[in-house]
């Protein structure tokens, strides 16, 4: 094989890891914005504290010396748990008092919250980084294939795309996701024909939540180590990846995150890394200025 | 009816002076650095050695008959956190500052200082251009700058190392940035091969697309100038992906926390930082007395500890806390300090201490005693 298809092949698989994360948390963004028109600001330490749970139960288990599969899908379940739990009490207290107070009102919240969860980890975990145990180094080598595909991307790699299957079945196959897709719709008229908006609504924050929670873990596990500030950067991305693939789509969100991540990938591969996250919010702006909705986003028609 | 606003002024009248009076019984000393954040490690041992030194000063009679009072801001190494804290020790008076910690912040905050004609020592802000710029006569440091580092660091790749294809990375922080672009201008001096020079997002999901680059280009050394948590994340990622290339960094990681999460993937890597001073006698009596405290010297404690004596020093000698005065004495005096004995040149660097190379070795810095030529 000629080396630069071998380097290409390389590149691709680390902007797949990197892009299958972005669209883990963009769903999250977008799901939200779907439903309610909001953009939760504190998702990215949704995903922080994700991260966190997944420490405290990887720690736990690996004490107990258990399997490392095990130990890897119940931290995975712990903080799916923990953080869907953030985020349906997240929307309790800060968003569905204001829902419907003018449109700056909750992400004004939205903003408070996300200072409130990062000043909170730090008080009670403090503000060093800590050392997340390395569930993927005992797996299996891949030999020679193991250069193109580290096996612990081949892992990130395939949650993800499980994860990412068994939303589609949720919102495409199930009573919840109908409602969803309903309320998506329009709101009021969901209401009348007798779908529980509030419910709805809390089930997309506790989904969003969980998917976020499946990234931080993945990726955690993969760097070895976490601090209150990791929902940052990744935020920021995931929104932009949000919006890249048009902010309200599903779809979207997958690919933008995708886009995004091979963005960054080759944009580092080949020219440099000075200028990976230029080139990132290039395509951004770029794909705005021929899309202005997004990849897959629908221009919605201001309804009177 | 009258008469009452007039007692009322005269009270506040009454309580400036006093206040004025009080504040004229202690000799104030800021103190700056990251107190919180991720770089509180190396902020807050600074501030415990000044503070130790103050508190025996005082049991000593104090400074020119009077008690010394140490005013400590965080500025958690942000800039804009920094401007604050400066403006904040300026508003209360303090005579000189020790601190602050990280470049940047340092870089940010010195206006502010010379604005109000205030000294400052750094125990630690080793980018060059605080004092080769000239732009701040009142700046001093007890750290040689970058520039002398990263001199070291090239000769330790060539002499030691013997490699002849280096890659640079750094965070693009002042710091970093400074440190990894004076490595590489020196080492393409002498002639080594820089097959990359990059810069990282510190807080990126990954870096496995620069990882596999670096593999590309098979260089026998990485050089890193940043700090301790990418750091770690990189050379993990790395040796994970079967690179064997020696790694080395400036002072920016030698931290313990640096060997705890790092782990084994740390083993081996090599650190430029200032001469390990352990033979020292009044070296040795601050370690112990913190010790006491259960507070450790860290990376900068003892810089700062011999910052507070060279200032005491020249403030006693001046008899004076005039700028200028102390500025003088600074740059003409030497003074044995826990960095043994210690003077200051013309632009306000520090002559006396050096630097040596160490390395990670059985989750410790070991001391590789490399001799600068």
């Amino acid at each position: 094989m000629p080396e630069w298809v071998y380097y290409f092949t390389e590149i691709f698989f680390s902007g797949l890891t990197r892009g299958s994360i972005y669209a883990l948390i963009a769903l999250g963004y977008t799901m939200v914005y779907g439903i309610l028109g909001l953009i939760n600001f504190a998702h990215g330490e949704v995903y922080m504290i994700g991260a966190f749970v997944g420490l405290i139960f990887a720690s736990i288990f690996s004490i107990l010396g258990w399997p490392v599969w095990s130990i890897f899908v119940l931290a995975l379940l712990a903080a799916m748990l923990w953080s869907g739990a953030y985020g349906y009490t997240i929307e309790q207290v800060a968003y569905k008092p204001l829902r419907n107070a003018p449109r700056l009102a909750p992400l004004i919240s939205a903003i408070g919250m996300s200072i409130f969860l990062r000043e909170y980890v730090i008080l009670a975990q403090s503000s060093d980084f800590r050392a997340f145990p390395a569930l993927f180094e005992t797996l299996p080598d891949f030999g020679a294939f193991g250069d193109f595909l580290q096996p612990s991307e081949a892992v990130i790699i395939s949650t993800v795309l499980v994860a990412l299957a068994g939303l589609f079945y949720l919102i495409r196959f199930t009573k919840t996701g109908r409602a969803m897709r309903a309320i998506a719709q329009d709101r009021e008229m969901a209401m009348l024909l007798g779908v529980d908006s509030d419910r709805v609504i809390s089930m997309t924050f506790i989904v969003g939540s969980a998917l976020a929670a499946i990234g931080a873990v993945l990726i955690s596990t993969q760097m070895g180590q976490i601090n209150y500030n990791i929902g940052f950067i990744v935020g920021i991305k995931a929104f932009t990846a949000a919006v890249l693939g048009g902010i309200g789509s599903i779809g979207g969100a997958a690919l933008g995150g995708l886009v995004l991540g091979l963005t960054e990938a080759f944009a580092a591969g080949y020219l440099s890394s000075d200028y990976e996250d230029v080139f990132a919010f290039l395509v951004l702006v770029l794909i705005l200025v021929f899309k202005p909705s997004g990849l897959l986003g629908k221009n919605h028609t201001e309804k009177v | 009816m009258f008469k009452v606003p007039f007692y009322v002024s005269l009270v506040f009248f009454l309580t400036l002076a006093f206040s004025s009076l009080q504040a004229a019984e202690t000799i104030k000393i800021g103190v700056a650095g990251p107190l919180s954040g991720d770089l509180a490690p190396y902020g807050i041992p600074p501030k415990n050695a000044v503070v130790l030194a103050a508190e025996q000063m005082n049991k000593q009679g104090g400074l020119l008959g009077k008690q010394v009072e140490i005013v400590a801001v965080d500025d958690a190494c942000k800039p804009e956190m920094a401007t604050n804290g400066a403006n904040k020790l300026v508003a209360s008076h303090v005579v000189a500052v020790i601190g602050h910690v990280c470049s940047g912040a340092t870089k940010a905050a010195m206006p502010i200082y010379q604005a109000a004609s205030l000294p400052v020592i750094s125990p630690s802000a080793t980018s060059p251009e605080l004092t080769l710029s000239g732009k701040y006569p009142l700046f001093f440091r007890t750290i040689p700058h970058d520039a002398t580092q990263a001199m070291v660091q090239a000769q330790f790749i060539q002499t030691v190392l013997k490699a002849k294809t280096v890659a640079v990375v750094h965070d693009k922080g002042d710091y970093g940035k400074g440190l990894a672009l004076l490595v590489a201008e020196e080492l393409k001096r002498r002639g080594i091969k820089v097959v990359m020079v990059e810069g990282i997002t510190p807080g990126a999901v990954d870096y496995s697309a620069l990882i596999r680059k670096i593999r590309r280009a098979k260089p026998d050394v990485v050089a890193y100038g940043g700090y301790h948590p990418e750091a770690t994340k990189i050379v993990a990622q790395a040796r994970k992906r079967r690179i064997h290339a020696a790694f080395i960094s400036g002072d920016g990681i030698k931290d313990p926390s640096f060997l705890k999460i790092g782990r084994h993937y740390v083993e081996g890597y090599y650190a430029t930082s200032p001469r390990d001073l352990g033979k020292n006698a009044l070296t040795q009596q601050v370690t112990k007395d913190l010790a006491k405290r259960n507070q450790q010297p860290g990376n900068f404690g003892l810089q700062a500890h011999a910052a507070f004596s060279a200032l005491v020093k020249a403030i006693e000698t001046a008899q004076s806390t005039d700028p200028q005065k102390i500025r003088h004495q600074l740059q003409t005096q030497q003074v044995e300090s826990t960095l043994g004995k210690i003077g200051f040149d013309e632009k306000g660097d520090v002559v006396g201490p050096g630097f040596s190379v160490y390395q990670v070795q059985n989750h410790h810095f070991v001391d590789l005693h490399f001799q600068q030529k």
